[in-house]
């Protein structure tokens, strides 16, 4: 049994979710080894080379790499899955990109967005958001596989894998790379934040959402998000939604203004470490699930908010 | 050009998903059932392009229970020409799902297809990539913005990706799957709705295309994940601050 993590990175530093892929991986409980593709990252391949329980680590460079072209992706991988038994990558917007395409190449099922390993063909997997788990056996010979990252906890260093140079495939004849802009904000992304600033329907207009959650996002240096309600009645871009139909988050600190709490809301935010529910109505659904709950009116209980924080 | 949209029936996104005693599954019987949202948005996106004028025709597939018809009349109603329902009586696996849809390419030769990036059922995001990897062709996932060049040979995409967007161009045909932010789908009009059900439906069965849409996995249980429990109430944002940095040390 060997099980192949392809790495999470940005070519200059190893994302700690590789570490998490691999501690997925050794619950297949054979060798492990990682592929870095990418360009100019040797320093991620030293850095792979050091997780503990790696075997080998596999650099493989090219600008289509570096831009995570799945069509590449998919080639240089499917290249090397006659040496493994599972390729697991973590379920980022590049690993989701790829996996799938690797996996209907090696006609197989895909495993997306494993929680856990209960063996090597065993995984249990979230469906409808999360509100049901699923576990299903995999009859596949080989297995395609992307971890959600959260779920696991990082495999520690103290490796000292080789680090081995393998052939880039040829650069994708029919897809090209065009530009890429990391969004410029001073605050976090909203899926991976660690604090979430989140409005509903009650902040009543656009520039009340805007006026009411960024101070205090930036207060907490919080991400910003929305409930689908918020998103539906114009008060915020529809990137910012939260929940079955929008982004699913699992941040420390949730806080959760002038939302009732929709089901599908709740499905892209149950997973919070800690939620805060504020809202006038005693009776909303949000303040079932919520670890603290204060019933007040956002107008007053948000500047009383900012002047307890300092 | 022509658009092939895959639509998805699945359950609506405002019902409660209840596990079966038995962890079989999840409860279907007599729960609102929806077009899966994300296809709202590719379905929203293909008639957008052919009211530019870049595409002459929108083709919308299902592929599912006999019912799957009313979600193809919700895309005929927005604006798709014609459908075509792909009846099966087993629930159909992402790889199957792509298999049959590539055979629904190789008959329609559309120049794009356009679909959402997951459906919110099984959130197994695997359908479109593996549709392209299967036709041999491009991919553009997670896209927030489509443009079809002049002469339709290409399309920029701008793709979703963790901490920002990312810009490809990929030669035509290509498997585009569709995100959040693209557009806002219409609300199909009374006139429209009426109009959709004198739409083609060409309705075919998953025998029709001799595909392997064998299981590759069994589902040996579906269970509720653990529940959340109310917390308390604070009466104070004093209260609040204190609890969040010393209770649970989170600020």
């Amino acid at each position: 049994m060997a099980v192949l993590v392809i790495a999470d990175h940005d070519n200059s530093a190893l994302r700690d979710s590789t570490s998490k892929a691999v501690a997925a991986a050794a619950k297949f409980g054979g060798d492990i080894d990682i592929l870095v593709a990418g360009e100019n990252a040797a320093g991620v391949a030293a850095a792979a080379a050091k997780i503990a329980g790696v075997r080998k680590v596999l650099l493989s460079e090219s600008p289509a790499l570096s831009q995570n072209l799945a069509e590449a992706v998919a080639d240089l991988v499917v290249g090397l899955m006659d040496g493994y038994d599972a390729v697991l990558t973590p379920a980022t917007s590049a690993g989701k990109n790829a996996a799938p395409r690797i996996a209907a190449r090696l006609d197989v099922a895909l495993l997306s967005d494993v929680l856990e390993v209960e063996d090597a063909s065993t995984f249990v997997r979230p469906i409808y958001a999360g509100n049901a788990l699923e576990t299903v056996r995999s009859s596949d010979a080989k297995k395609v596989v992307t971890v959600r990252t959260t779920a696991f906890k990082s495999a520690g260093d103290g490796g000292s894998a080789t680090v081995e140079t393998i052939a880039a495939p040829a650069a994708p004849a029919h897809s090209r790379f065009v530009s890429e802009s990391v969004v410029a904000s001073e605050r976090p992304e909203l899926a991976g934040a660690k604090v979430v600033v989140s409005g509903g329907r009650a902040l009543g207009s656009s520039e009340e959402f805007h006026s009411v959650l960024e101070p205090l996002a930036d207060r907490l240096g919080a991400a910003i998000g929305a409930s689908r309600a918020a998103v539906d009645a114009g008060y915020a871009p529809n990137d910012y939604q939260v929940g079955q139909t929008g982004k699913v988050v699992a941040p420390d600190l949730y806080i959760a203004i002038g939302i009732s709490g929709a089901i599908q809301h709740l499905a892209g935010m149950k997973d919070a470490k800690v939620i805060v529910a504020i809202n006038k109505d005693a009776d909303a659904p949000i303040f079932q699930i919520a670890d603290y709950g204060w019933v007040a009116d956002y107008k007053t209980a948000i500047p009383e908010l900012m002047q307890a924080l300092g | 050009m022509k658009i092939l949209v895959p639509v998805k029936r699945v359950i609506d996104y405002n019902v409660k998903v209840r596990v079966k005693p038995d962890q079989s599954g999840v409860d279907l019987a007599n729960v609102k059932m929806s077009m899966n949202p994300f296809d709202e948005i590719a379905v929203e996106e293909a008639v957008r392009l052919k009211e530019k004028g870049v595409a002459e025709e929108v083709v919308a597939v299902s592929i599912g229970v006999p019912q799957a018809q009313d979600t193809l009349r919700t895309a005929l109603a927005m604006g798709a020409d014609r459908a075509i329902l792909i009846t099966s009586d087993q629930d159909l696996e992402p790889l199957a799902v792509a298999k049959l849809l590539k055979a629904v390419v190789d008959q329609e030769q559309p120049g794009m297809v356009l679909m959402g990036k997951q459906a919110i059922d099984g959130d197994n995001n695997a359908v479109g990539q593996m549709l392209a990897a299967l036709l041999h062709r491009p991919q553009a996932t997670f896209a927030s913005k489509v443009e079809v060049s002049a002469d339709k040979t290409k399309a920029q995409v701008t793709r979703e990706v963790d901490g920002g967007l990312q810009t490809i161009e990929v030669d035509l045909p290509a498997v585009v799957t569709v995100d959040l932010r693209l557009n806002e789908p219409r609300y199909a009009s009374l006139p429209n709705i009426m109009k959709a059900k004198k739409k083609p439906l060409d309705t075919k069965s998953v025998a029709d295309f001799g595909v392997d849409t064998a299981p590759r996995l069994t589902v040996l249980k579906v269970t509720e994940p653990p529940k959340r429990q109310a917390g308390i109430k604070v009466e104070s944002a004093a209260d609040l601050v204190a609890r969040l940095k010393n209770e649970a040390g989170v600020i």
